[in-house]
This record gives structure tokens, C-alpha cells and sequence, in this order.
């Protein structure tokens, strides 16, 4: 077996452990690359029957409007169940306050819309598209990795993990983060959506837009951007390398429209794919915090 | 391109973290950011240079503490081949940590101070490795900067460890004395130690053999999920969706499903791609049958001809991994594959003594304690030994009222 057959056939199989331990699942859904591979991956894992869970998306609001748009075409094709939970609703309900001032943000406030869903739904797992590759802390955690009733990770106390034996088992309140592509990197996601034509939304690939330099990156300009007089907006040939909240994801500079050309560019960038993430550039330790708070 | 999957091992503070960082770090696979990342860290050597230690060791009480806690996984390859790492603490109190990293490893690199030698934890490490089954191990004698580069030093720990892994049946061991801070022989051959005469240790790593697939063993799926749509086309589909264990299933072979004991032909593999006239070690399928049989969840579907264990009194060797102690009189979980059953560990049989490892009788058996005990099931398990077959040997115990993972099983007979 090559090395994406072995990458799949364990994603696989840690979905299908999911279905079999949980009664109630949900996967993640965030609209980025990973998320959507996870979706094709729930596909050679349950076909011909239905996914055994719904997919959940905790919308911002402050997304790119190509990838709502694609997340609704992908769920009318597939035939599947959507969840969505509105950060503005937490807002609304006073559960969590904006961010003002420049670099404003909603995706912390999002683990608080995060957690109300799960709890609404009485999910006990949530599979998630995190790679270990990613981050320094999630490099750390387990396939099936536990959280407390308050959603909490506690790094210090994470169950043995041995061979591919997945131990779901929890206590009532308590959920299960489960991370099936765990094992794959940015390449092999890659690699892996070429192989099979997977399709994703068009802001992956090159594309002209509006945007203005913040902290020396290039960010998309839009109304939920804070701007003030210094922002210059320009126009520039760009892709995202992730994506996220408009407010937190930065672009690339690139000319590349074409799946092979991005691998390639990849595979040769020196910066890491979160280089470009400006929620991961709070402080040392930014990931971690946000994962024991509850965060994906 | 093949892959490798190896892990750190050894005591606190034997260089582990430093190792891998310095291999990322020498050949070229730590990115910019993430050098700056480290640049701009507190966390310094004593001469102020980078600590190369933080490349793995993420968690802010690691980085505080400058000791590894948990495993981290670090992704990594060369023109030859692709690498998994998982770097794992020294610490004894984590040593539960090390053995979920040494569990899906090929090979085990052994750090070893060359100013203390083979200490207890050398041993404990050793030991776990032995009973895991890993193929190789690679000895890396470290801190060789701080015993000018002595090759008597090397050979006398060489020396030591070689009739340890003599009496603990490790077969392919390697010996590497290096400097993980300064970077003799981790990457580049080192010229401050013109006798040693071997491999760099990611020469080393890039050539030796990584294990095939052996479909020679016998054929095992156990069965995680029902597929059954019981949608008005496909009424009366029925797949049984797992992951190959081990061996190979053709269509049209004859099958048992276990423990029930009924057999029954495949009359179909197939993926979300399509149908398949075989399926390999490592492959997920869906698998369907020629007859109705009661199939579900934690069933075991074999070949006919060779067949596992079927037994609810197991002889297994265990390491326990909880600061509760073993209590042979409490009901557990044991997970087997898909399988889930309750249990009890009748009979502690034996203790290991790390440092002599001698068996002794044992009254209580406690965190990192390893030894050999007697299992009771309810429901009967359907496995392998696991020296004969990792894939169907391996189950884990887990505290009913905790829920969490308290020991790992090496499952070794019927009694
Ligand atoms: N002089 C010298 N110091 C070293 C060498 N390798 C590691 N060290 C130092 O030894 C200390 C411990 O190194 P780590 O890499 O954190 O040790 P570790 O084995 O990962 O420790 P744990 O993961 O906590 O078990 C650090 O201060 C390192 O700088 C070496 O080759 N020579
Ligand atoms: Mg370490």
C-alpha cells in the first residue's frame, strides 16, 4: 500500500470507530481543505448508507462568502444533515462580547458557540480536521483526545493510546475529540485532493482581490476587517493557504490557479501553513490556551 | 516511497528532545517561521544558543519545566524516505506516555548519557521495547561532547547494554555514540570521532529495512460497523466495514466468524472506489457474505483454516499504567480490536524487577509495574499471540469508573 492509501484506510477506520463507539457524533464542519476531506473520507468510510452524524458548522459570520456558498452545495450533494451554530447568536444572547479596535476577531468567541452546540446537541464526539503537523501543541494530542464537561483538554492527563485501539469511553457531560487525518500534513492533504478531485472553494487557488497589509501579512479587505485611514487597500493576485475567519486568515501572493502548482509551491514554501494564521501569532503558548479553553 | 515510524526512548534528560530537534534542525526541515518561533523563545542553552528541545517540546509546563511530558509527533522526510516521530519523556512518571508513542513505532532509539550509562530507566524503556515487539533498536550514547569524545566510554556502555539486550531478546541493535547538542553523527558523520567507524544515525534510519507486509499471516478482519442502508434499492445490503488486521481475504474464500463459530464464503469485497477480488493487511473494505448470519460489532471474521485463539481465560503479559493499583478483585474493560468486554484480572502470576529482571512474586502491582497476569472475560476474545501477530494480540484495560486506559496487554495464550 502507498503511503495516502495507509493515510486513508487509518482515517477510515477511526471513523468507522467513531460510528461504532458514540451515540451521537458530529463532525466539524468548517469549510476548509481538511474539513472537506474529512467529508470524502465519511463518504469510503459509510457508503452506500448515511453518515452516522450530522456535520456541524459554527459560523462566524465572518467567513468568505465562497466558502458558505460551498458548504451549502456540498451538503445538498451529499444528501447529508447540516447543523449550524451563530457566533452572532452568543453575541445576541450576550454570552460572549465583540472584539473591538483593529485586530478584532471572532474566533475566540467562537469556542463559546462551539461548546452551547455541543451541549444542545448532546454530541459525546466531535470529529475534527486537526493535523498534528500543524502546531506545536497538536503535536501533542491523542486521536481520541477528551474533553471535560466545560470542554476543557488537559494536556497533563491524556489517556495511553496504544496501537489503533481507541478508547471512547466517558462520562456523562464529558465529549471526545476525535482526529482521523491526526497523521496526515499539509502535503498529504494535498497530495491526497488531487488524487481523488476533490473539489474545494476557489479561494484556495489564485485569484484577484482586495487587500491590505496587517503585522506584514496580506489580508482580505471586508466589511468585518476593522480599517481605518493607514490601510491601503491593494489589489493583488493571491490564494489562501488555510482557511479560516476573513479577519484571521492570511493570503498568499501567488499566480497559482492550478492544483500541481500549488503542491509545488507548497513543497517549497519556508513558511509553515499557520504562519499565516494570525489567531496563533497571541503568544507563545496561543494554541494550547485555546485548546484547554475548549477550541477545536 | 516507504515510511518509518520510530520513537525516542530512554531516561530524563538523555538528549531525546535535542536529538530529534537537532536531526529536523541539520537537515533543513524546520521552517522559517517556526525558527524564528524558537529564536524568539525564553528558552535557551546556557551559551545562549537555541534550544533545539522546543521544536517537540510544545506545552508551556514543558517548556517551563525543560522536561518532556507528553509524546509529540513530528512529520519528516528525505530524498530516501518518509519519517513519523513520536519524541516521548524520560520521565518515569510518563512512562505511560512512552509506550503510547512505542506502540505504533518500527523502530525504538535509545538515548543513552554517556556520563551515567545504562540506568533504570534504560532498562524500563528496554524492557517495554522488547515486549512491544519493535524490530529495531538503535543505541544512541549521547552527550559524547562531554566525555571528550572517549571511545572507551563508548565501548564499555556498548558493552553493558549489549548483554542486556541479550537477556531481553532484542536482536537488531545498533550503536551510535553522537552528540545531540553539538551534532556528531546525527546527521553528518562526525570528525571529532575518527574511530567510529558506522553510519550517521539518518543514514542509519534512510537504509535500514522497514518491515513489508507479511500476507502470510493468517487472515483476520474484525468487524467495526454494520452498513445496511435499508433504503427501498439497497434492502438488503448488507456490509461489514473494518479494517484487515492481518493476512489477506480473497472473494470466494471460506470464512469463520468468531467467536460464534459460523461459517459462511465471501461474496464480496468492496470500497467507496469499487469492488475488489482481494484485500491486504492495513486495507479498510466493506466485505460481504454469502449467507445471513448474525454478524455484529466486535465479531471476528477469519479465515477457516488457520484460526485464532477463542478464549475467555487469557495469559497475558501487562504494564500498568495508573497510580491506582492493579486490583484483581474490581471489574475492568478489555478492548480488543472493535471488541468491548468486561473483566477481571484473576491473578497477578508475576512481577518483573527492573534492575535484575527477575520475576517475583508480586501482592500489589502499581504505576510502570510490568508483569504477567491472568484475565477473565465475559465474552470470549478471538486473538493471536502477539508475538506471532501485533495486529490481533495487543488489547488494553480500561478502569470502569474512570474510564481511563490503565493497562497494556501483550496477550500470550489460552489457560
Ligand atoms: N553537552 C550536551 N548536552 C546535551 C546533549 N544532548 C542534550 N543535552 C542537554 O541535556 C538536557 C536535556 O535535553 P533534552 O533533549 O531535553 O532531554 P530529553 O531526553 O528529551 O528529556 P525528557 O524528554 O524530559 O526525558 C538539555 O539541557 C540539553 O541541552 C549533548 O549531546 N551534549
Ligand atoms: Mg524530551
Amino acid at each position: 500500500m502507498d503511503y495516502l492509501d495507509q493515510l486513508e484506510a487509518e482515517a477510515i477506520a477511526i471513523l468507522r470507530e467513531v460510528a461504532g463507539q458514540f451515540e451521537k457524533p458530529a463532525l466539524l464542519f468548517s469549510g476548509g481543505k481538511d474539513s472537506i476531506t474529512l467529508v470524502k473520507l465519511a463518504e469510503k468510510a459509510f457508503r452506500p448508507g448515511k453518515f452516522p452524524f450530522p456535520l456541524v458548522h459554527i459560523d462566524t459570520g465572518h467567513n468568505f462568502p465562497e466558502t458558505i456558498e460551498f458548504r451549502d452545495k456540498l451538503v445538498a450533494q451529499l444528501g447529508e444533515k447540516l447543523i449550524v451554530g451563530y457566533v452572532q447568536d452568543s453575541i445576541d444572547q450576550g454570552k460572549v462580547i465583540e472584539q473591538t479596535g483593529k485586530n478584532a476577531s471572532r474566533n475566540a468567541l467562537q469556542t463559546v458557540t462551539l461548546l452551547d452546540t455541543i451541549l444542545e446537541g448532546k454530541f459525546d464526539a466531535c470529529i475534527g480536521g486537526a493535523r498534528r503537523d500543524e502546531e506545536k501543541a497538536r503535536a501533542k494530542e491523542r486521536i481520541f483526545s477528551v474533553r471535560d464537561e466545560f470542554g476543557q483538554w488537559d494536556p497533563k492527563r491524556q489517556r495511553p493510546e496504544l496501537w489503533n485501539i481507541y478508547n471512547g469511553k466517558i462520562h456523562k457531560g464529558e465529549n471526545v475529540r476525535v482526529f482521523p487525518i491526526s497523521n496526515w500534513t499539509e502535503l498529504d492533504v494535498w497530495n491526497y485532493i488531487k488524487r481523488e478531485n476533490i473539489e474545494l472553494p476557489s479561494v484556495y487557488f489564485a485569484h484577484e482581490r482586495d487587500v491590505i497589509m496587517r503585522n506584514g501579512q496580506w489580508m482580505a479587505a471586508s466589511e468585518y476587517l476593522n480599517m481605518d485611514e493607514e490601510d491601503i487597500i491593494i489589489r493583488k493576485k493571491v490564494r489562501f493557504r488555510t482557511v479560516g475567519d476573513m479577519t484571521c486568515t492570511a493570503a498568499v501572493e501567488s499566480d497559482k490557479d492550478q492544483i500541481d502548482d500549488i503542491i509545488l509551491e507548497i513543497s517549497q514554501s519556508k513558511i509553515s501553513e499557520r504562519g499565516a494564521r494570525m489567531d496563533d501569532k497571541v503568544s507563545e503558548a496561543a494554541m494550547e490556551d485555546r485548546k484547554k479553553g475548549g477550541y477545536f | 516511497m516507504d515510511i518509518l515510524k520510530f520513537l525516542t526512548a530512554g531516561s530524563v534528560d538523555d538528549g531525546k528532545s535535542t536529538l530529534i530537534g537537532r536531526m529536523l534542525y541539520d537537515t533543513e526541515s524546520i521552517l522559517q517561521d517556526q525558527l524564528e518561533a524558537i529564536q524568539n523563545s525564553s528558552r535557551k542553552n546556557d551559551d545562549g544558543s537555541i534550544d533545539l528541545a522546543i521544536l517537540t517540546d510544545g506545552l508551556k509546563a514543558e517548556r517551563e519545566q525543560g522536561i518532556t511530558i507528553d509524546v509529540a509527533y513530528k512529520y519528516f522526510q528525505t530524498e530516501k524516505r518518509k519519517f513519523i516521530i513520536a519524541d516521548t519523556p524520560g520521565h518515569i512518571q510518563y512512562t505511560r506516555n512512552m509506550v503510547t508513542g512505542a506502540s505504533n513505532a518500527d523502530l525504538a532509539i535509545i538515548l543513552i548519557d554517556a556520563r551515567k550509562g545504562v540506568i533504570e530507566q534504560t532498562i524500563r524503556h528496554s524492557y517495554l521495547v522488547s515486549l512491544l515487539a519493535l524490530e529495531h533498536v538503535v543505541v544512541c550514547v549521547n552527550k559524547m561532547d562531554m566525555v571528550d569524545y572517549s571511545e572507551e566510554v563508548f565501548e564499555k556502555i556498548h558493552a553493558d547494554y549489549h548483554s542486556l539486550a541479550v537477556k531481553l531478546n532484542l536482536h537488531e541493535v545498533t550503536f551510535i555514540p553522537v552528540s545531540a547538542l553539538k551534532g556528531d553523527n546525527i546527521v553528518n558523520n562526525s570528525l571529532n570521532m575518527p574511530w567510529y567507524k558506522g553510519k550517521s544515525l539518518l543514514d542509519h534510519l534512510e537504509t535500514v529495512p522497514v518491515r513489508e507486509m507479511d500476507a502470510l499471516l493468517p487472515a483476520r478482519f474484525p468487524v467495526q460497523w454494520v452498513i445496511r442502508p435499508q433504503t427501498e434499492e439497497l434492502h438488503d445490503y448488507r456490509g461489514y466495514a473494518g479494517r484487515v488486521a492481518s493476512g489477506a481475504f480473497k472473494v470466494g474464500d471460506t470464512i469463520k466468524v468468531l467467536p460464534s463459530g459460523m461459517r459462511s464464503k465471501i461474496a464480496k469485497i468492496e470500497t467507496f472506489d469499487g469492488e475488489h477480488a482481494i484485500a491486504e493487511e492495513g486495507k479498510s473494505i466493506t466485505m460481504h457474505l454469502e449467507d445471513e448470519i448474525d454478524i455484529s460489532r466486535g465479531d471476528m471474521i477469519s479465515e477457516a483454516e488457520r484460526q485464532p485463539i477463542v478464549s475467555n481465560l487469557i495469559e497475558a503479559d501487562i504494564c500498568w499504567m495508573d497510580t491506582r493499583e492493579l486490583d484483581t478483585s474490581a471489574t475492568y474493560f478489555i478492548q480488543h480490536n472493535s471488541k468491548l468486554t468486561r473483566c477481571k484480572i484473576q491473578e497477578i502470576l508475576y512481577k518483573v524487577n527492573i534492575n535484575t529482571l527477575e520475576k517475583v512474586n508480586a501482592d500489589a502491582f502499581g504505576l510502570n509495574d510490568i508483569g504477567r497476569v491472568e484475565i477473565k472475560t465475559a465474552d470470549e476474545l478471538a486473538f493471536d499471540p502477539y508475538e506471532t501477530n501485533k495486529r490481533n494480540g495487543g488489547a488494553i484495560i480500561i478502569d470502569s469508573r474512570t474510564n481511563v486506559t490503565v493497562g497494556a496487554l501483550m496477550l500470550r495464550a489460552a489457560l
